[in-house]
């Protein structure tokens, strides 16, 4: 009787395993893999600044950003709606880690080519890595016309220059988190009082409310001389991201109306606190130009 | 003595069971096929590892979601943030049965129309599937091919109106895989 219960116990495994078994024998011989973070932003912008986020190889995107006047400006005006400014950019994906853009502003109607370089990527798994890291550089060149055509007006004047690190981390499968320091340099300046370089260090984030929308926020904080007066304030901007297939939307009131990060982060003289606040939107469409 | 002889058969069988009834592959091929008049979507996997048991009859897959490659860089992105939710439920797996096995003949050359039935879990749902498929063994290894169409929303995966003329409400599956004897 005894042998026989044991006996019994020695053959359940065959009767409880049979199924299972299997799978379990699949899990022993799966190779450790790394788990790449994919999506922790919905599109290239957070809201006005870059994101981590850049085209794969192939991918082109095409990018319309409107931003209406000043939401005070009263009903005659529509509350800003009547005086759109419109930026368009392109922006490719030359291999998967290296993204070639092309935008124009029409903040002194600037050209502005950019170029962003995925650096680390987030993981877990066989490679464990905390944060994804972009490298985002760009030159900006001014098309008005020179205010004092009489003086010697040499063409470098009208550069300008941003280098930004994107740090970011996707916290949990809806909140994602990023750190932007920044260095703007400008070739040259409105008044003698303005540094020509600017510091600044961006934080921004979003909150997915369902799986194709989200709450954004993005906010610069701008070193400034402090003995130095100044008319410019930092950038807020609060927006909703929508996802539709290939389009993403997204729609945000800021109080800085600048679409290049020249005019946007270091020559904001829209103040929040005084209601000088703008409403805007972008329009992000992917178009795939070759598949994998 | 008789209680060693039943425990020694015991382990044997054990092993016997763990040695050559068992065929797998790492490398296993499945795509799924939606077309609609306005969008033709296709992925492929290459990365599934399966194992079927000859001696029981049973089969297992265990396919990581975020292996499917699209031709599309933003549809690869939408059907594992949107649509499979990969983060949350990284695989899919099925375990399951040959119907009338002992018909096949795993160990000599020959081509047999088999009938598989299981249990497949994906998107955190579990359903049970019936599903035809071929089995060729040749130079001792099996090539077992399959094709079957399975519904995302009978899976708990939602096509929201603004894409449903875009992706199909029936996916074609196949799956191919070359099984070697397991190591």
């Amino acid at each position: 009787m005894k042998y026989k219960i044991i006996l019994i116990l020695l053959l359940t495994p065959f009767c409880l395993f049979a199924q299972n078994e299997l799978l379990n024998d699949l899990d022993s011989i799966a190779e450790p893999i790394t788990n790449y973070e994919a999506a922790t932003f919905k599109t290239t912008r957070l809201i006005t600044g870059h994101s981590i986020e850049s085209m794969k190889a192939g991918q082109l995107e095409f990018r319309i950003s409107h931003r209406f006047g000043k939401l005070n400006s009263g009903a005659g005006q529509l509350f800003g709606i009547d005086q759109a400014i419109i930026y368009l950019g392109f922006q490719y994906g030359v291999t998967d880690w290296l993204e070639l853009g092309y935008g124009r502003t029409p903040d002194e109607k600037t050209y502005q080519g950019f170029t962003k370089l995925r650096l680390l990527r987030q993981s877990t798994g066989k490679t464990y890595m905390p944060v994804a890291l972009t490298y985002f550089g760009s030159m900006g060149i001014n098309s008005t016309a020179w205010d004092y055509p009489e003086r010697d007006n040499y063409f470098t004047n009208r550069l300008s220059f941003v280098h930004q690190l994107l740090i970011a981390r996707k916290f949990t499968e809806n909140l994602s988190i990023q750190i932007t320091p920044s260095y703007i340099h400008r070739n040259m300046v409105p008044t003698a009082l303005e540094s020509n370089d600017v510091y600044a260090c961006g934080i921004g984030g979003r909150y997915k409310v369902s799986n194709r929308t989200s709450f954004n926020a993005e906010y610069f904080y701008v070193i400034r001389p402090a003995n130095v007066p100044t008319v410019y304030s930092n950038p807020l901007s609060l927006g909703v991201d929508i996802e539709t297939g290939g389009h993403v939307f997204q729609i945000m009131v800021t109080n800085s109306r600048g679409m290049i990060e020249k005019h946007y982060i270091a020559e904001n003289a829209s103040d929040f606190k005084k209601g000088e606040i703008y409403l805007g939107f972008n329009i992000s469409r992917v178009f795939t130009i070759f598949g994998n | 003595m008789k209680k060693a002889i039943i425990i020694i058969l015991i382990f044997g069988l054990y092993a016997v069971s763990n040695g050559q009834d068992k065929y797998m592959s790492k490398t296993g091929h499945v795509s799924f096929y939606s077309k609609t008049p306005m969008e033709v979507i296709e992925a492929h996997n290459n990365q599934v590892a399966t194992v079927i048991n000859i001696k029981e009859g049973t089969i297992a897959f265990n396919l990581i979601q975020k292996a499917f490659k699209f031709e599309r860089a933003l549809m690869e992105e939408h059907f594992n943030e949107n649509y499979m939710e990969s983060s949350k439920f990284p695989k899919c797996t099925f375990s399951g049965k040959f119907k009338d096995f002992d018909l096949v003949n795993f160990k000599n050359t020959g081509s047999y129309k088999v009938v598989i039935e299981g249990d497949m879990n994906m998107h955190g749902v579990t359903k049970h599937i019936k599903t035809n498929g071929t089995i060729d063994v040749k130079n001792g290894k099996i090539y077992g091919k399959s094709k079957f169409n399975i519904k995302p929303e009978d899976y708990g995966i939602q096509i929201p109106g603004i894409v449903k003329d875009k992706i199909a409400s029936t996916m074609e599956i196949s799956v191919d895989i070359t099984y070697v004897p397991f190591k």
